[in-house]
């Protein structure tokens, strides 16, 4: 953990990204976590996410509730603004501020302790409301910043770092998302960047609401021998149904994919997202065998990543609320204010 | 019989809820109000969708007066499960309108009032067949007998009847049907008219007729609110909904583009979190919830006070703590408001008193919210948000433009060094801010509720941590010149009475019970906090200051006394907080006793003029 400014100098070697941009464009303040955080990890896909898809990067609205996972805001896209909350209440936050102006990217950046136990209402009706934005759950099954406590997403029977089991069944998120209609779910480990970069472009290239569960080992209270959130434990324990890479037009960014079915999806801005089916019979447009799947997984101990479920065609918030394609905080007197006409006549209509 | 009095009389309808008598009542009210005469609407109902008591009460006064009143002079009475306190409840020589179909119970006669039997259920039922129009006929039925007993024009009732159901016209001819049944009745077997009777007035003037809730609605719209999120709660779910309705009409664009958000939110507190999340990315946002909901959200006004995010939110207060009494009125939540969070929090609030101002606050309140990067919580109550009641017309000056406050576009940042957020560049403790999204390079900074420096940057040193409060301290000072500031009747008095919210509807007319009694008082209606320099010096002007409110525990008279370091024996409360409004009798009987407990000599004591005071004047607006 250190205090020390990020030192703002390129190497020249860098690649430049459509935009003329380097990775290091992209990039936030100093990571004041532990060393070996998978959060971190998360923050640098972020990053790299955006310079691969060349998204200018003052252009989102990065918001997060309370915990290690919603201080990570800070390091990744320091020329957007950060909305660092209350705990559990990122997703009205983030439903505010995506209604102020739809043209901004939003993405959300919450916990497990965040979004599963003090805020779990507040992630449900997001999704039902369809904000379009990326939501990514750092999920480590600890609460990090009170020093360990079990958190709703720890498995049964897990102990925690002082050998205590949690006695209590998990809560999980992917499911939740899936039964209460997100329009695109996954899920990806920390560890695994080259499957979590591609989910999180095309999450924000997704026009609606997006959610990606990210299992992200607690080195300092969840990494020990008895903890199902910890590296040894979620790499010996993942079964992979899809690889997503995505695709911008012309371009393809990542090529160096394993053989296997390769299944494109258009998205809505002409990007193509690919999937890579590794098991034949998973059609990640199909929501009910999703669950299933999940589920069915989570019985036998094992945690299902990739992308889930995705609808292509989905809507978001803004187009359910019929509101403009100027965002509404751009609209002025002559827009918003009816004038005294108007008002004249609805005072004749109270006579 | 008593000598026939016109235009002054207090009116109570006495109904099942859920029996379709609050349209028949509407227009009973309505009625007066096109006579051009002043009415005073209010609905005294249950918690409770179908089956319980329910009460509309109108106040008919010729001199204006809109408080509440005791005492009942006609009681309309049509449920059998209160019809023994509604008798209790007229005044002696008062007038019982009831359904005779059966006759009254020897037991709940009395021999001071009179009665006036009508046999509804009996008219109605060769009439209408069907059970359920025959239930909804009886309150026109009742409708149509007062029209002949208390002389209101007919034509006016019928011109209604039809403006009401026009589209649906075969809704018509039924109602006057039942109209005259009841009408008919009343003018062949009863002795009409009674002594108590309306005539035509010229004294509603241009005055509208509506509640502050559509109000303030309203005014959101024109104040340029693009964002509302609520959560129902009585009283104020009607807010919300006015705002959609006026939307629907007002802020629909040509190719049918919907120039607002409104989100029913899960809770009250995605409901401030969604005005936040809002503000803090530029749009005007508000919120509307009653005191359970305040409560709900103090943890996001705290973060928005130190995040320094522009937020309005309106508390339609009702009877607390805790569910209290949800239908009914009460001006309890000041200090939840005032202090609303952990930590040393304080925001503006604003007093609205009429439907007018609560149009007027909800534009303020935008513009405020901007201008201080703040909160702001305008208190009004269930008296004012749902009842009808006359009010000045809105207007709007077309050359008004939203103050957006301190808010740096691209090419103000282009122009600037270095941006420091929280930097007092002004010396008015408010800091400039900019959007999500402005610059490529410049004005990105991260907003949280930890302690920051003045560029924004996190730190836990007390000295940054002791500034920044200090410069929050700054701008209170500054928001205390941008509140509105009091309505001040100042004739150089001795003694006077301050009020403030719904506690102005009664006040004319007990000033005038009380100066007939030799009690002149000097007035100062409060409509902001923190108080201007002028509420001080109105209370240091006065050797005797009553405060009128509407809770126990004097909570105007706490935030008083707190912002302004007033001795609190300076003050002495009239308070009422039995849940209905307060009543001028209230304000006339705790004033009086305060002199009768005293053995002031009144005329001396209180109207004589202060040394060397000025002369009538008015000040503040």
């Amino acid at each position: 953990m250190t205090f020390v400014a990020k030192p703002r100098v390129h190497h020249p070697q860098l690649p430049l990204n459509d935009l003329g941009l380097t990775r290091r464009d992209y990039e936030g303040s100093v990571s004041t976590l532990c060393a070996g955080c998978g959060h971190d990890s998360v923050s640098a896909a972020i990053v790299q996410a955006c310079a691969q898809l060349s998204l200018p990067p003052h252009r989102f609205a990065k918001v997060s509730g309370i915990g290690c996972s919603s201080k990570t805001p800070s390091y990744f896209l320091s020329h957007s603004h950060g909305f660092n909350s209350v705990h559990g209440r990122m997703p009205s936050v983030a439903t505010g501020a995506n209604l102020a102006n739809r043209e901004l990217y939003c993405i959300g950046v919450s916990g497990d302790g965040d979004s599963a136990s003090i805020g779990i209402g507040q992630f449900a009706h997001i999704v039902r409301r369809r904000i379009n934005m990326l939501y990514i759950v750092d999920n480590n099954g600890t609460y990090g910043l009170t020093k360990g406590q079990f958190s709703a997403t720890n498995d049964k029977g897990s102990t925690s770092k002082k050998g205590v089991p949690n006695l209590y069944a998990p809560i999980d998120l992917v499911s939740m998302a899936l039964q209460i209609g997100a329009t695109f779910v996954a899920r990806s480990f920390s560890g695994d960047k080259r499957q979590l970069v591609p989910l999180i472009q095309a999450g924000l290239k997704h026009e609606g609401f997006a959610f990606i569960d990210v299992i992200s080992p607690c080195v300092a209270f969840n990494n020990h021998n008895g903890s199902t959130k910890s590296y040894d434990y979620v790499r010996g324990h993942t079964g992979n149904v899809i690889e997503a890479d995505f695709v911008t037009p012309g371009v393809e960014i990542t090529a160096d994919y394993e053989p296997g079915t390769v299944e494109d999806v258009a998205m809505p801005d002409g990007s193509t997202l690919r999937l890579r089916k590794l098991d034949e019979q998973y059609d990640p447009r199909d929501r009910v065998q999703a669950l299933s799947h999940v589920q069915r997984a989570a019985e036998d101990g094992e945690v299902v990543t990739g992308l889930l479920y995705v609808d292509p065609d989905a809507s978001d918030c803004h187009e359910i609320l019929g509101t403009p394609a100027t965002p509404l905080n751009a609209l002025d007197e002559s827009v918003l204010c009816p004038g005294s006409d108007a008002l004249e006549r609805v005072n004749a209509s109270l006579r | 019989m008593a000598e026939t009095t016109y235009n002054d009389f207090v009116i109570r309808f006495a109904n099942v809820n859920g029996s379709g008598s609050a349209s028949a009542n509407g227009m009973f009210a309505k009625a007066l109000f096109r006579m051009g005469i002043p009415v005073a609407t209010r609905n005294i109902f249950p918690s409770n969708i179908e089956g319980l008591p329910t009460w509309f009460e109108v106040r008919v006064s010729e001199k204006g007066y809109a408080g509440r009143r005791e005492g009942i002079d006609i009681m309309v009475a049509m449920n059998a499960e209160t019809f023994a306190e509604d008798i209790e409840s007229l005044v002696p020589g008062g007038f019982l309108v009831y359904d005779n179909s059966k006759e009254l119970d020897v037991r709940l006669r009395r021999a001071d009032i009179n009665r006036v039997g009508v046999p509804i259920s009996q008219l109605v039922l060769p009439e209408f067949p069907n059970p359920k129009h025959r239930a909804l006929f009886k309150n026109i039925v009742y409708l149509g007998a007062l029209s002949a007993l208390i002389s209101i024009d007919f034509e006016v009732i019928t011109g209604m009847v039809s403006a009401q159901y026009k589209g649906k016209d075969d809704l018509i001819a039924p109602n006057i049907h039942a109209l005259e049944i009841g009408r008919n009745y009343a003018l062949n077997y009863l002795d009409c008219p009674l002594p108590i009777q309306v005539r035509y007035s010229d004294a509603v003037g241009d005055r509208i007729m509506v509640d502050g809730n559509a109000a303030a609605g309203l005014g959101a719209i024109f104040g340029g609110a693009t964002v509302c999120a609520w959560y129902p709660i009585t009283p104020s779910t009607s807010l919300a909904e006015a705002f959609e309705k006026y939307c629907n009409q007002l802020r629909t664009g040509k190719d049918g583009e919907r120039n607002f958000a409104i989100i029913q939110a899960e809770d009250e507190l995605a409901a401030m979190g969604i005005v936040i999340g809002a503000g803090w990315n530029g749009a005007r946002a508000f919120t509307a919830t009653s005191g359970p909901g305040v409560s709900l959200m103090t943890e996001f006004l705290g973060l928005a006070y130190f995040a320094e995010i522009p937020a309005v939110l309106w508390d339609i207060q009702r009877a607390g703590p805790s569910t209290g009494m949800p239908t009914r009125t009460q001006q309890g939540d000041l200090l939840s408001a005032a202090y609303a969070s952990h930590g040393d929090t304080r925001h503006p609030l604003m007093f609205p008193s009429t439907p007018k101002e609560c149009f007027e606050f909800a534009a303020d309140a935008l513009d405020l919210a901007d201008r201080l990067q703040t909160p702001v919580i305008v208190l009004s109550d269930l008296e004012l948000g749902m009842n009808d009641n006359l009010s000045e017309p809105f207007d709007w000056d077309d050359a008004r433009r939203y103050d957006r406050g301190k808010v740096l576009d691209r090419d103000a940042l282009e122009d600037i060094e270095a941006f420091g957020r929280y930097v007092d560049v002004d010396g008015d403790g408010i800091g400039y801010r900019t959007l999500p999204g402005t610059h490529p390079e410049k004005g990105a900074f991260f907003t949280r509720g930890t302690s920051r420096d003045e560029y924004a940057a996190y730190t836990e040193a007390p000295e940054a941590y002791t500034r920044n409060m200090d410069r929050l301290l700054v701008k209170w000072e500054t928001a205390r010149t941008l509140v509105p500031a009091p309505e001040v009747h100042d004739e150089g008095r001795r003694a006077a009475i301050v009020y403030y919210g719904t506690t102005a509807l009664p006040i004319p007319e007990a000033l005038d019970r009380l100066r007939e009694d030799g009690v002149e008082l000097d007035t100062m209606r409060i409509r902001g906090f923190p108080f201007d320099e002028e509420v001080r010096a109105f209370i240091e002007r006065h050797e005797i200051v009553f405060l009128a409110e509407q809770n126990r525990d004097a909570q105007m008279k706490t935030l008083l006394v707190n912002d302004l370091g007033l001795d609190p024996a300076r003050i002495d409360s009239v308070l009422y907080y039995g849940g209905f409004s307060i009543s001028a009798d209230t304000i006339y009987e705790q004033v009086s006793d305060y002199f009768e407990a005293r053995k002031l000599p009144r005329l001396r004591a209180v109207s004589g003029r202060r040394d060397g005071a000025a002369s009538a004047g008015e000040v503040g607006s």
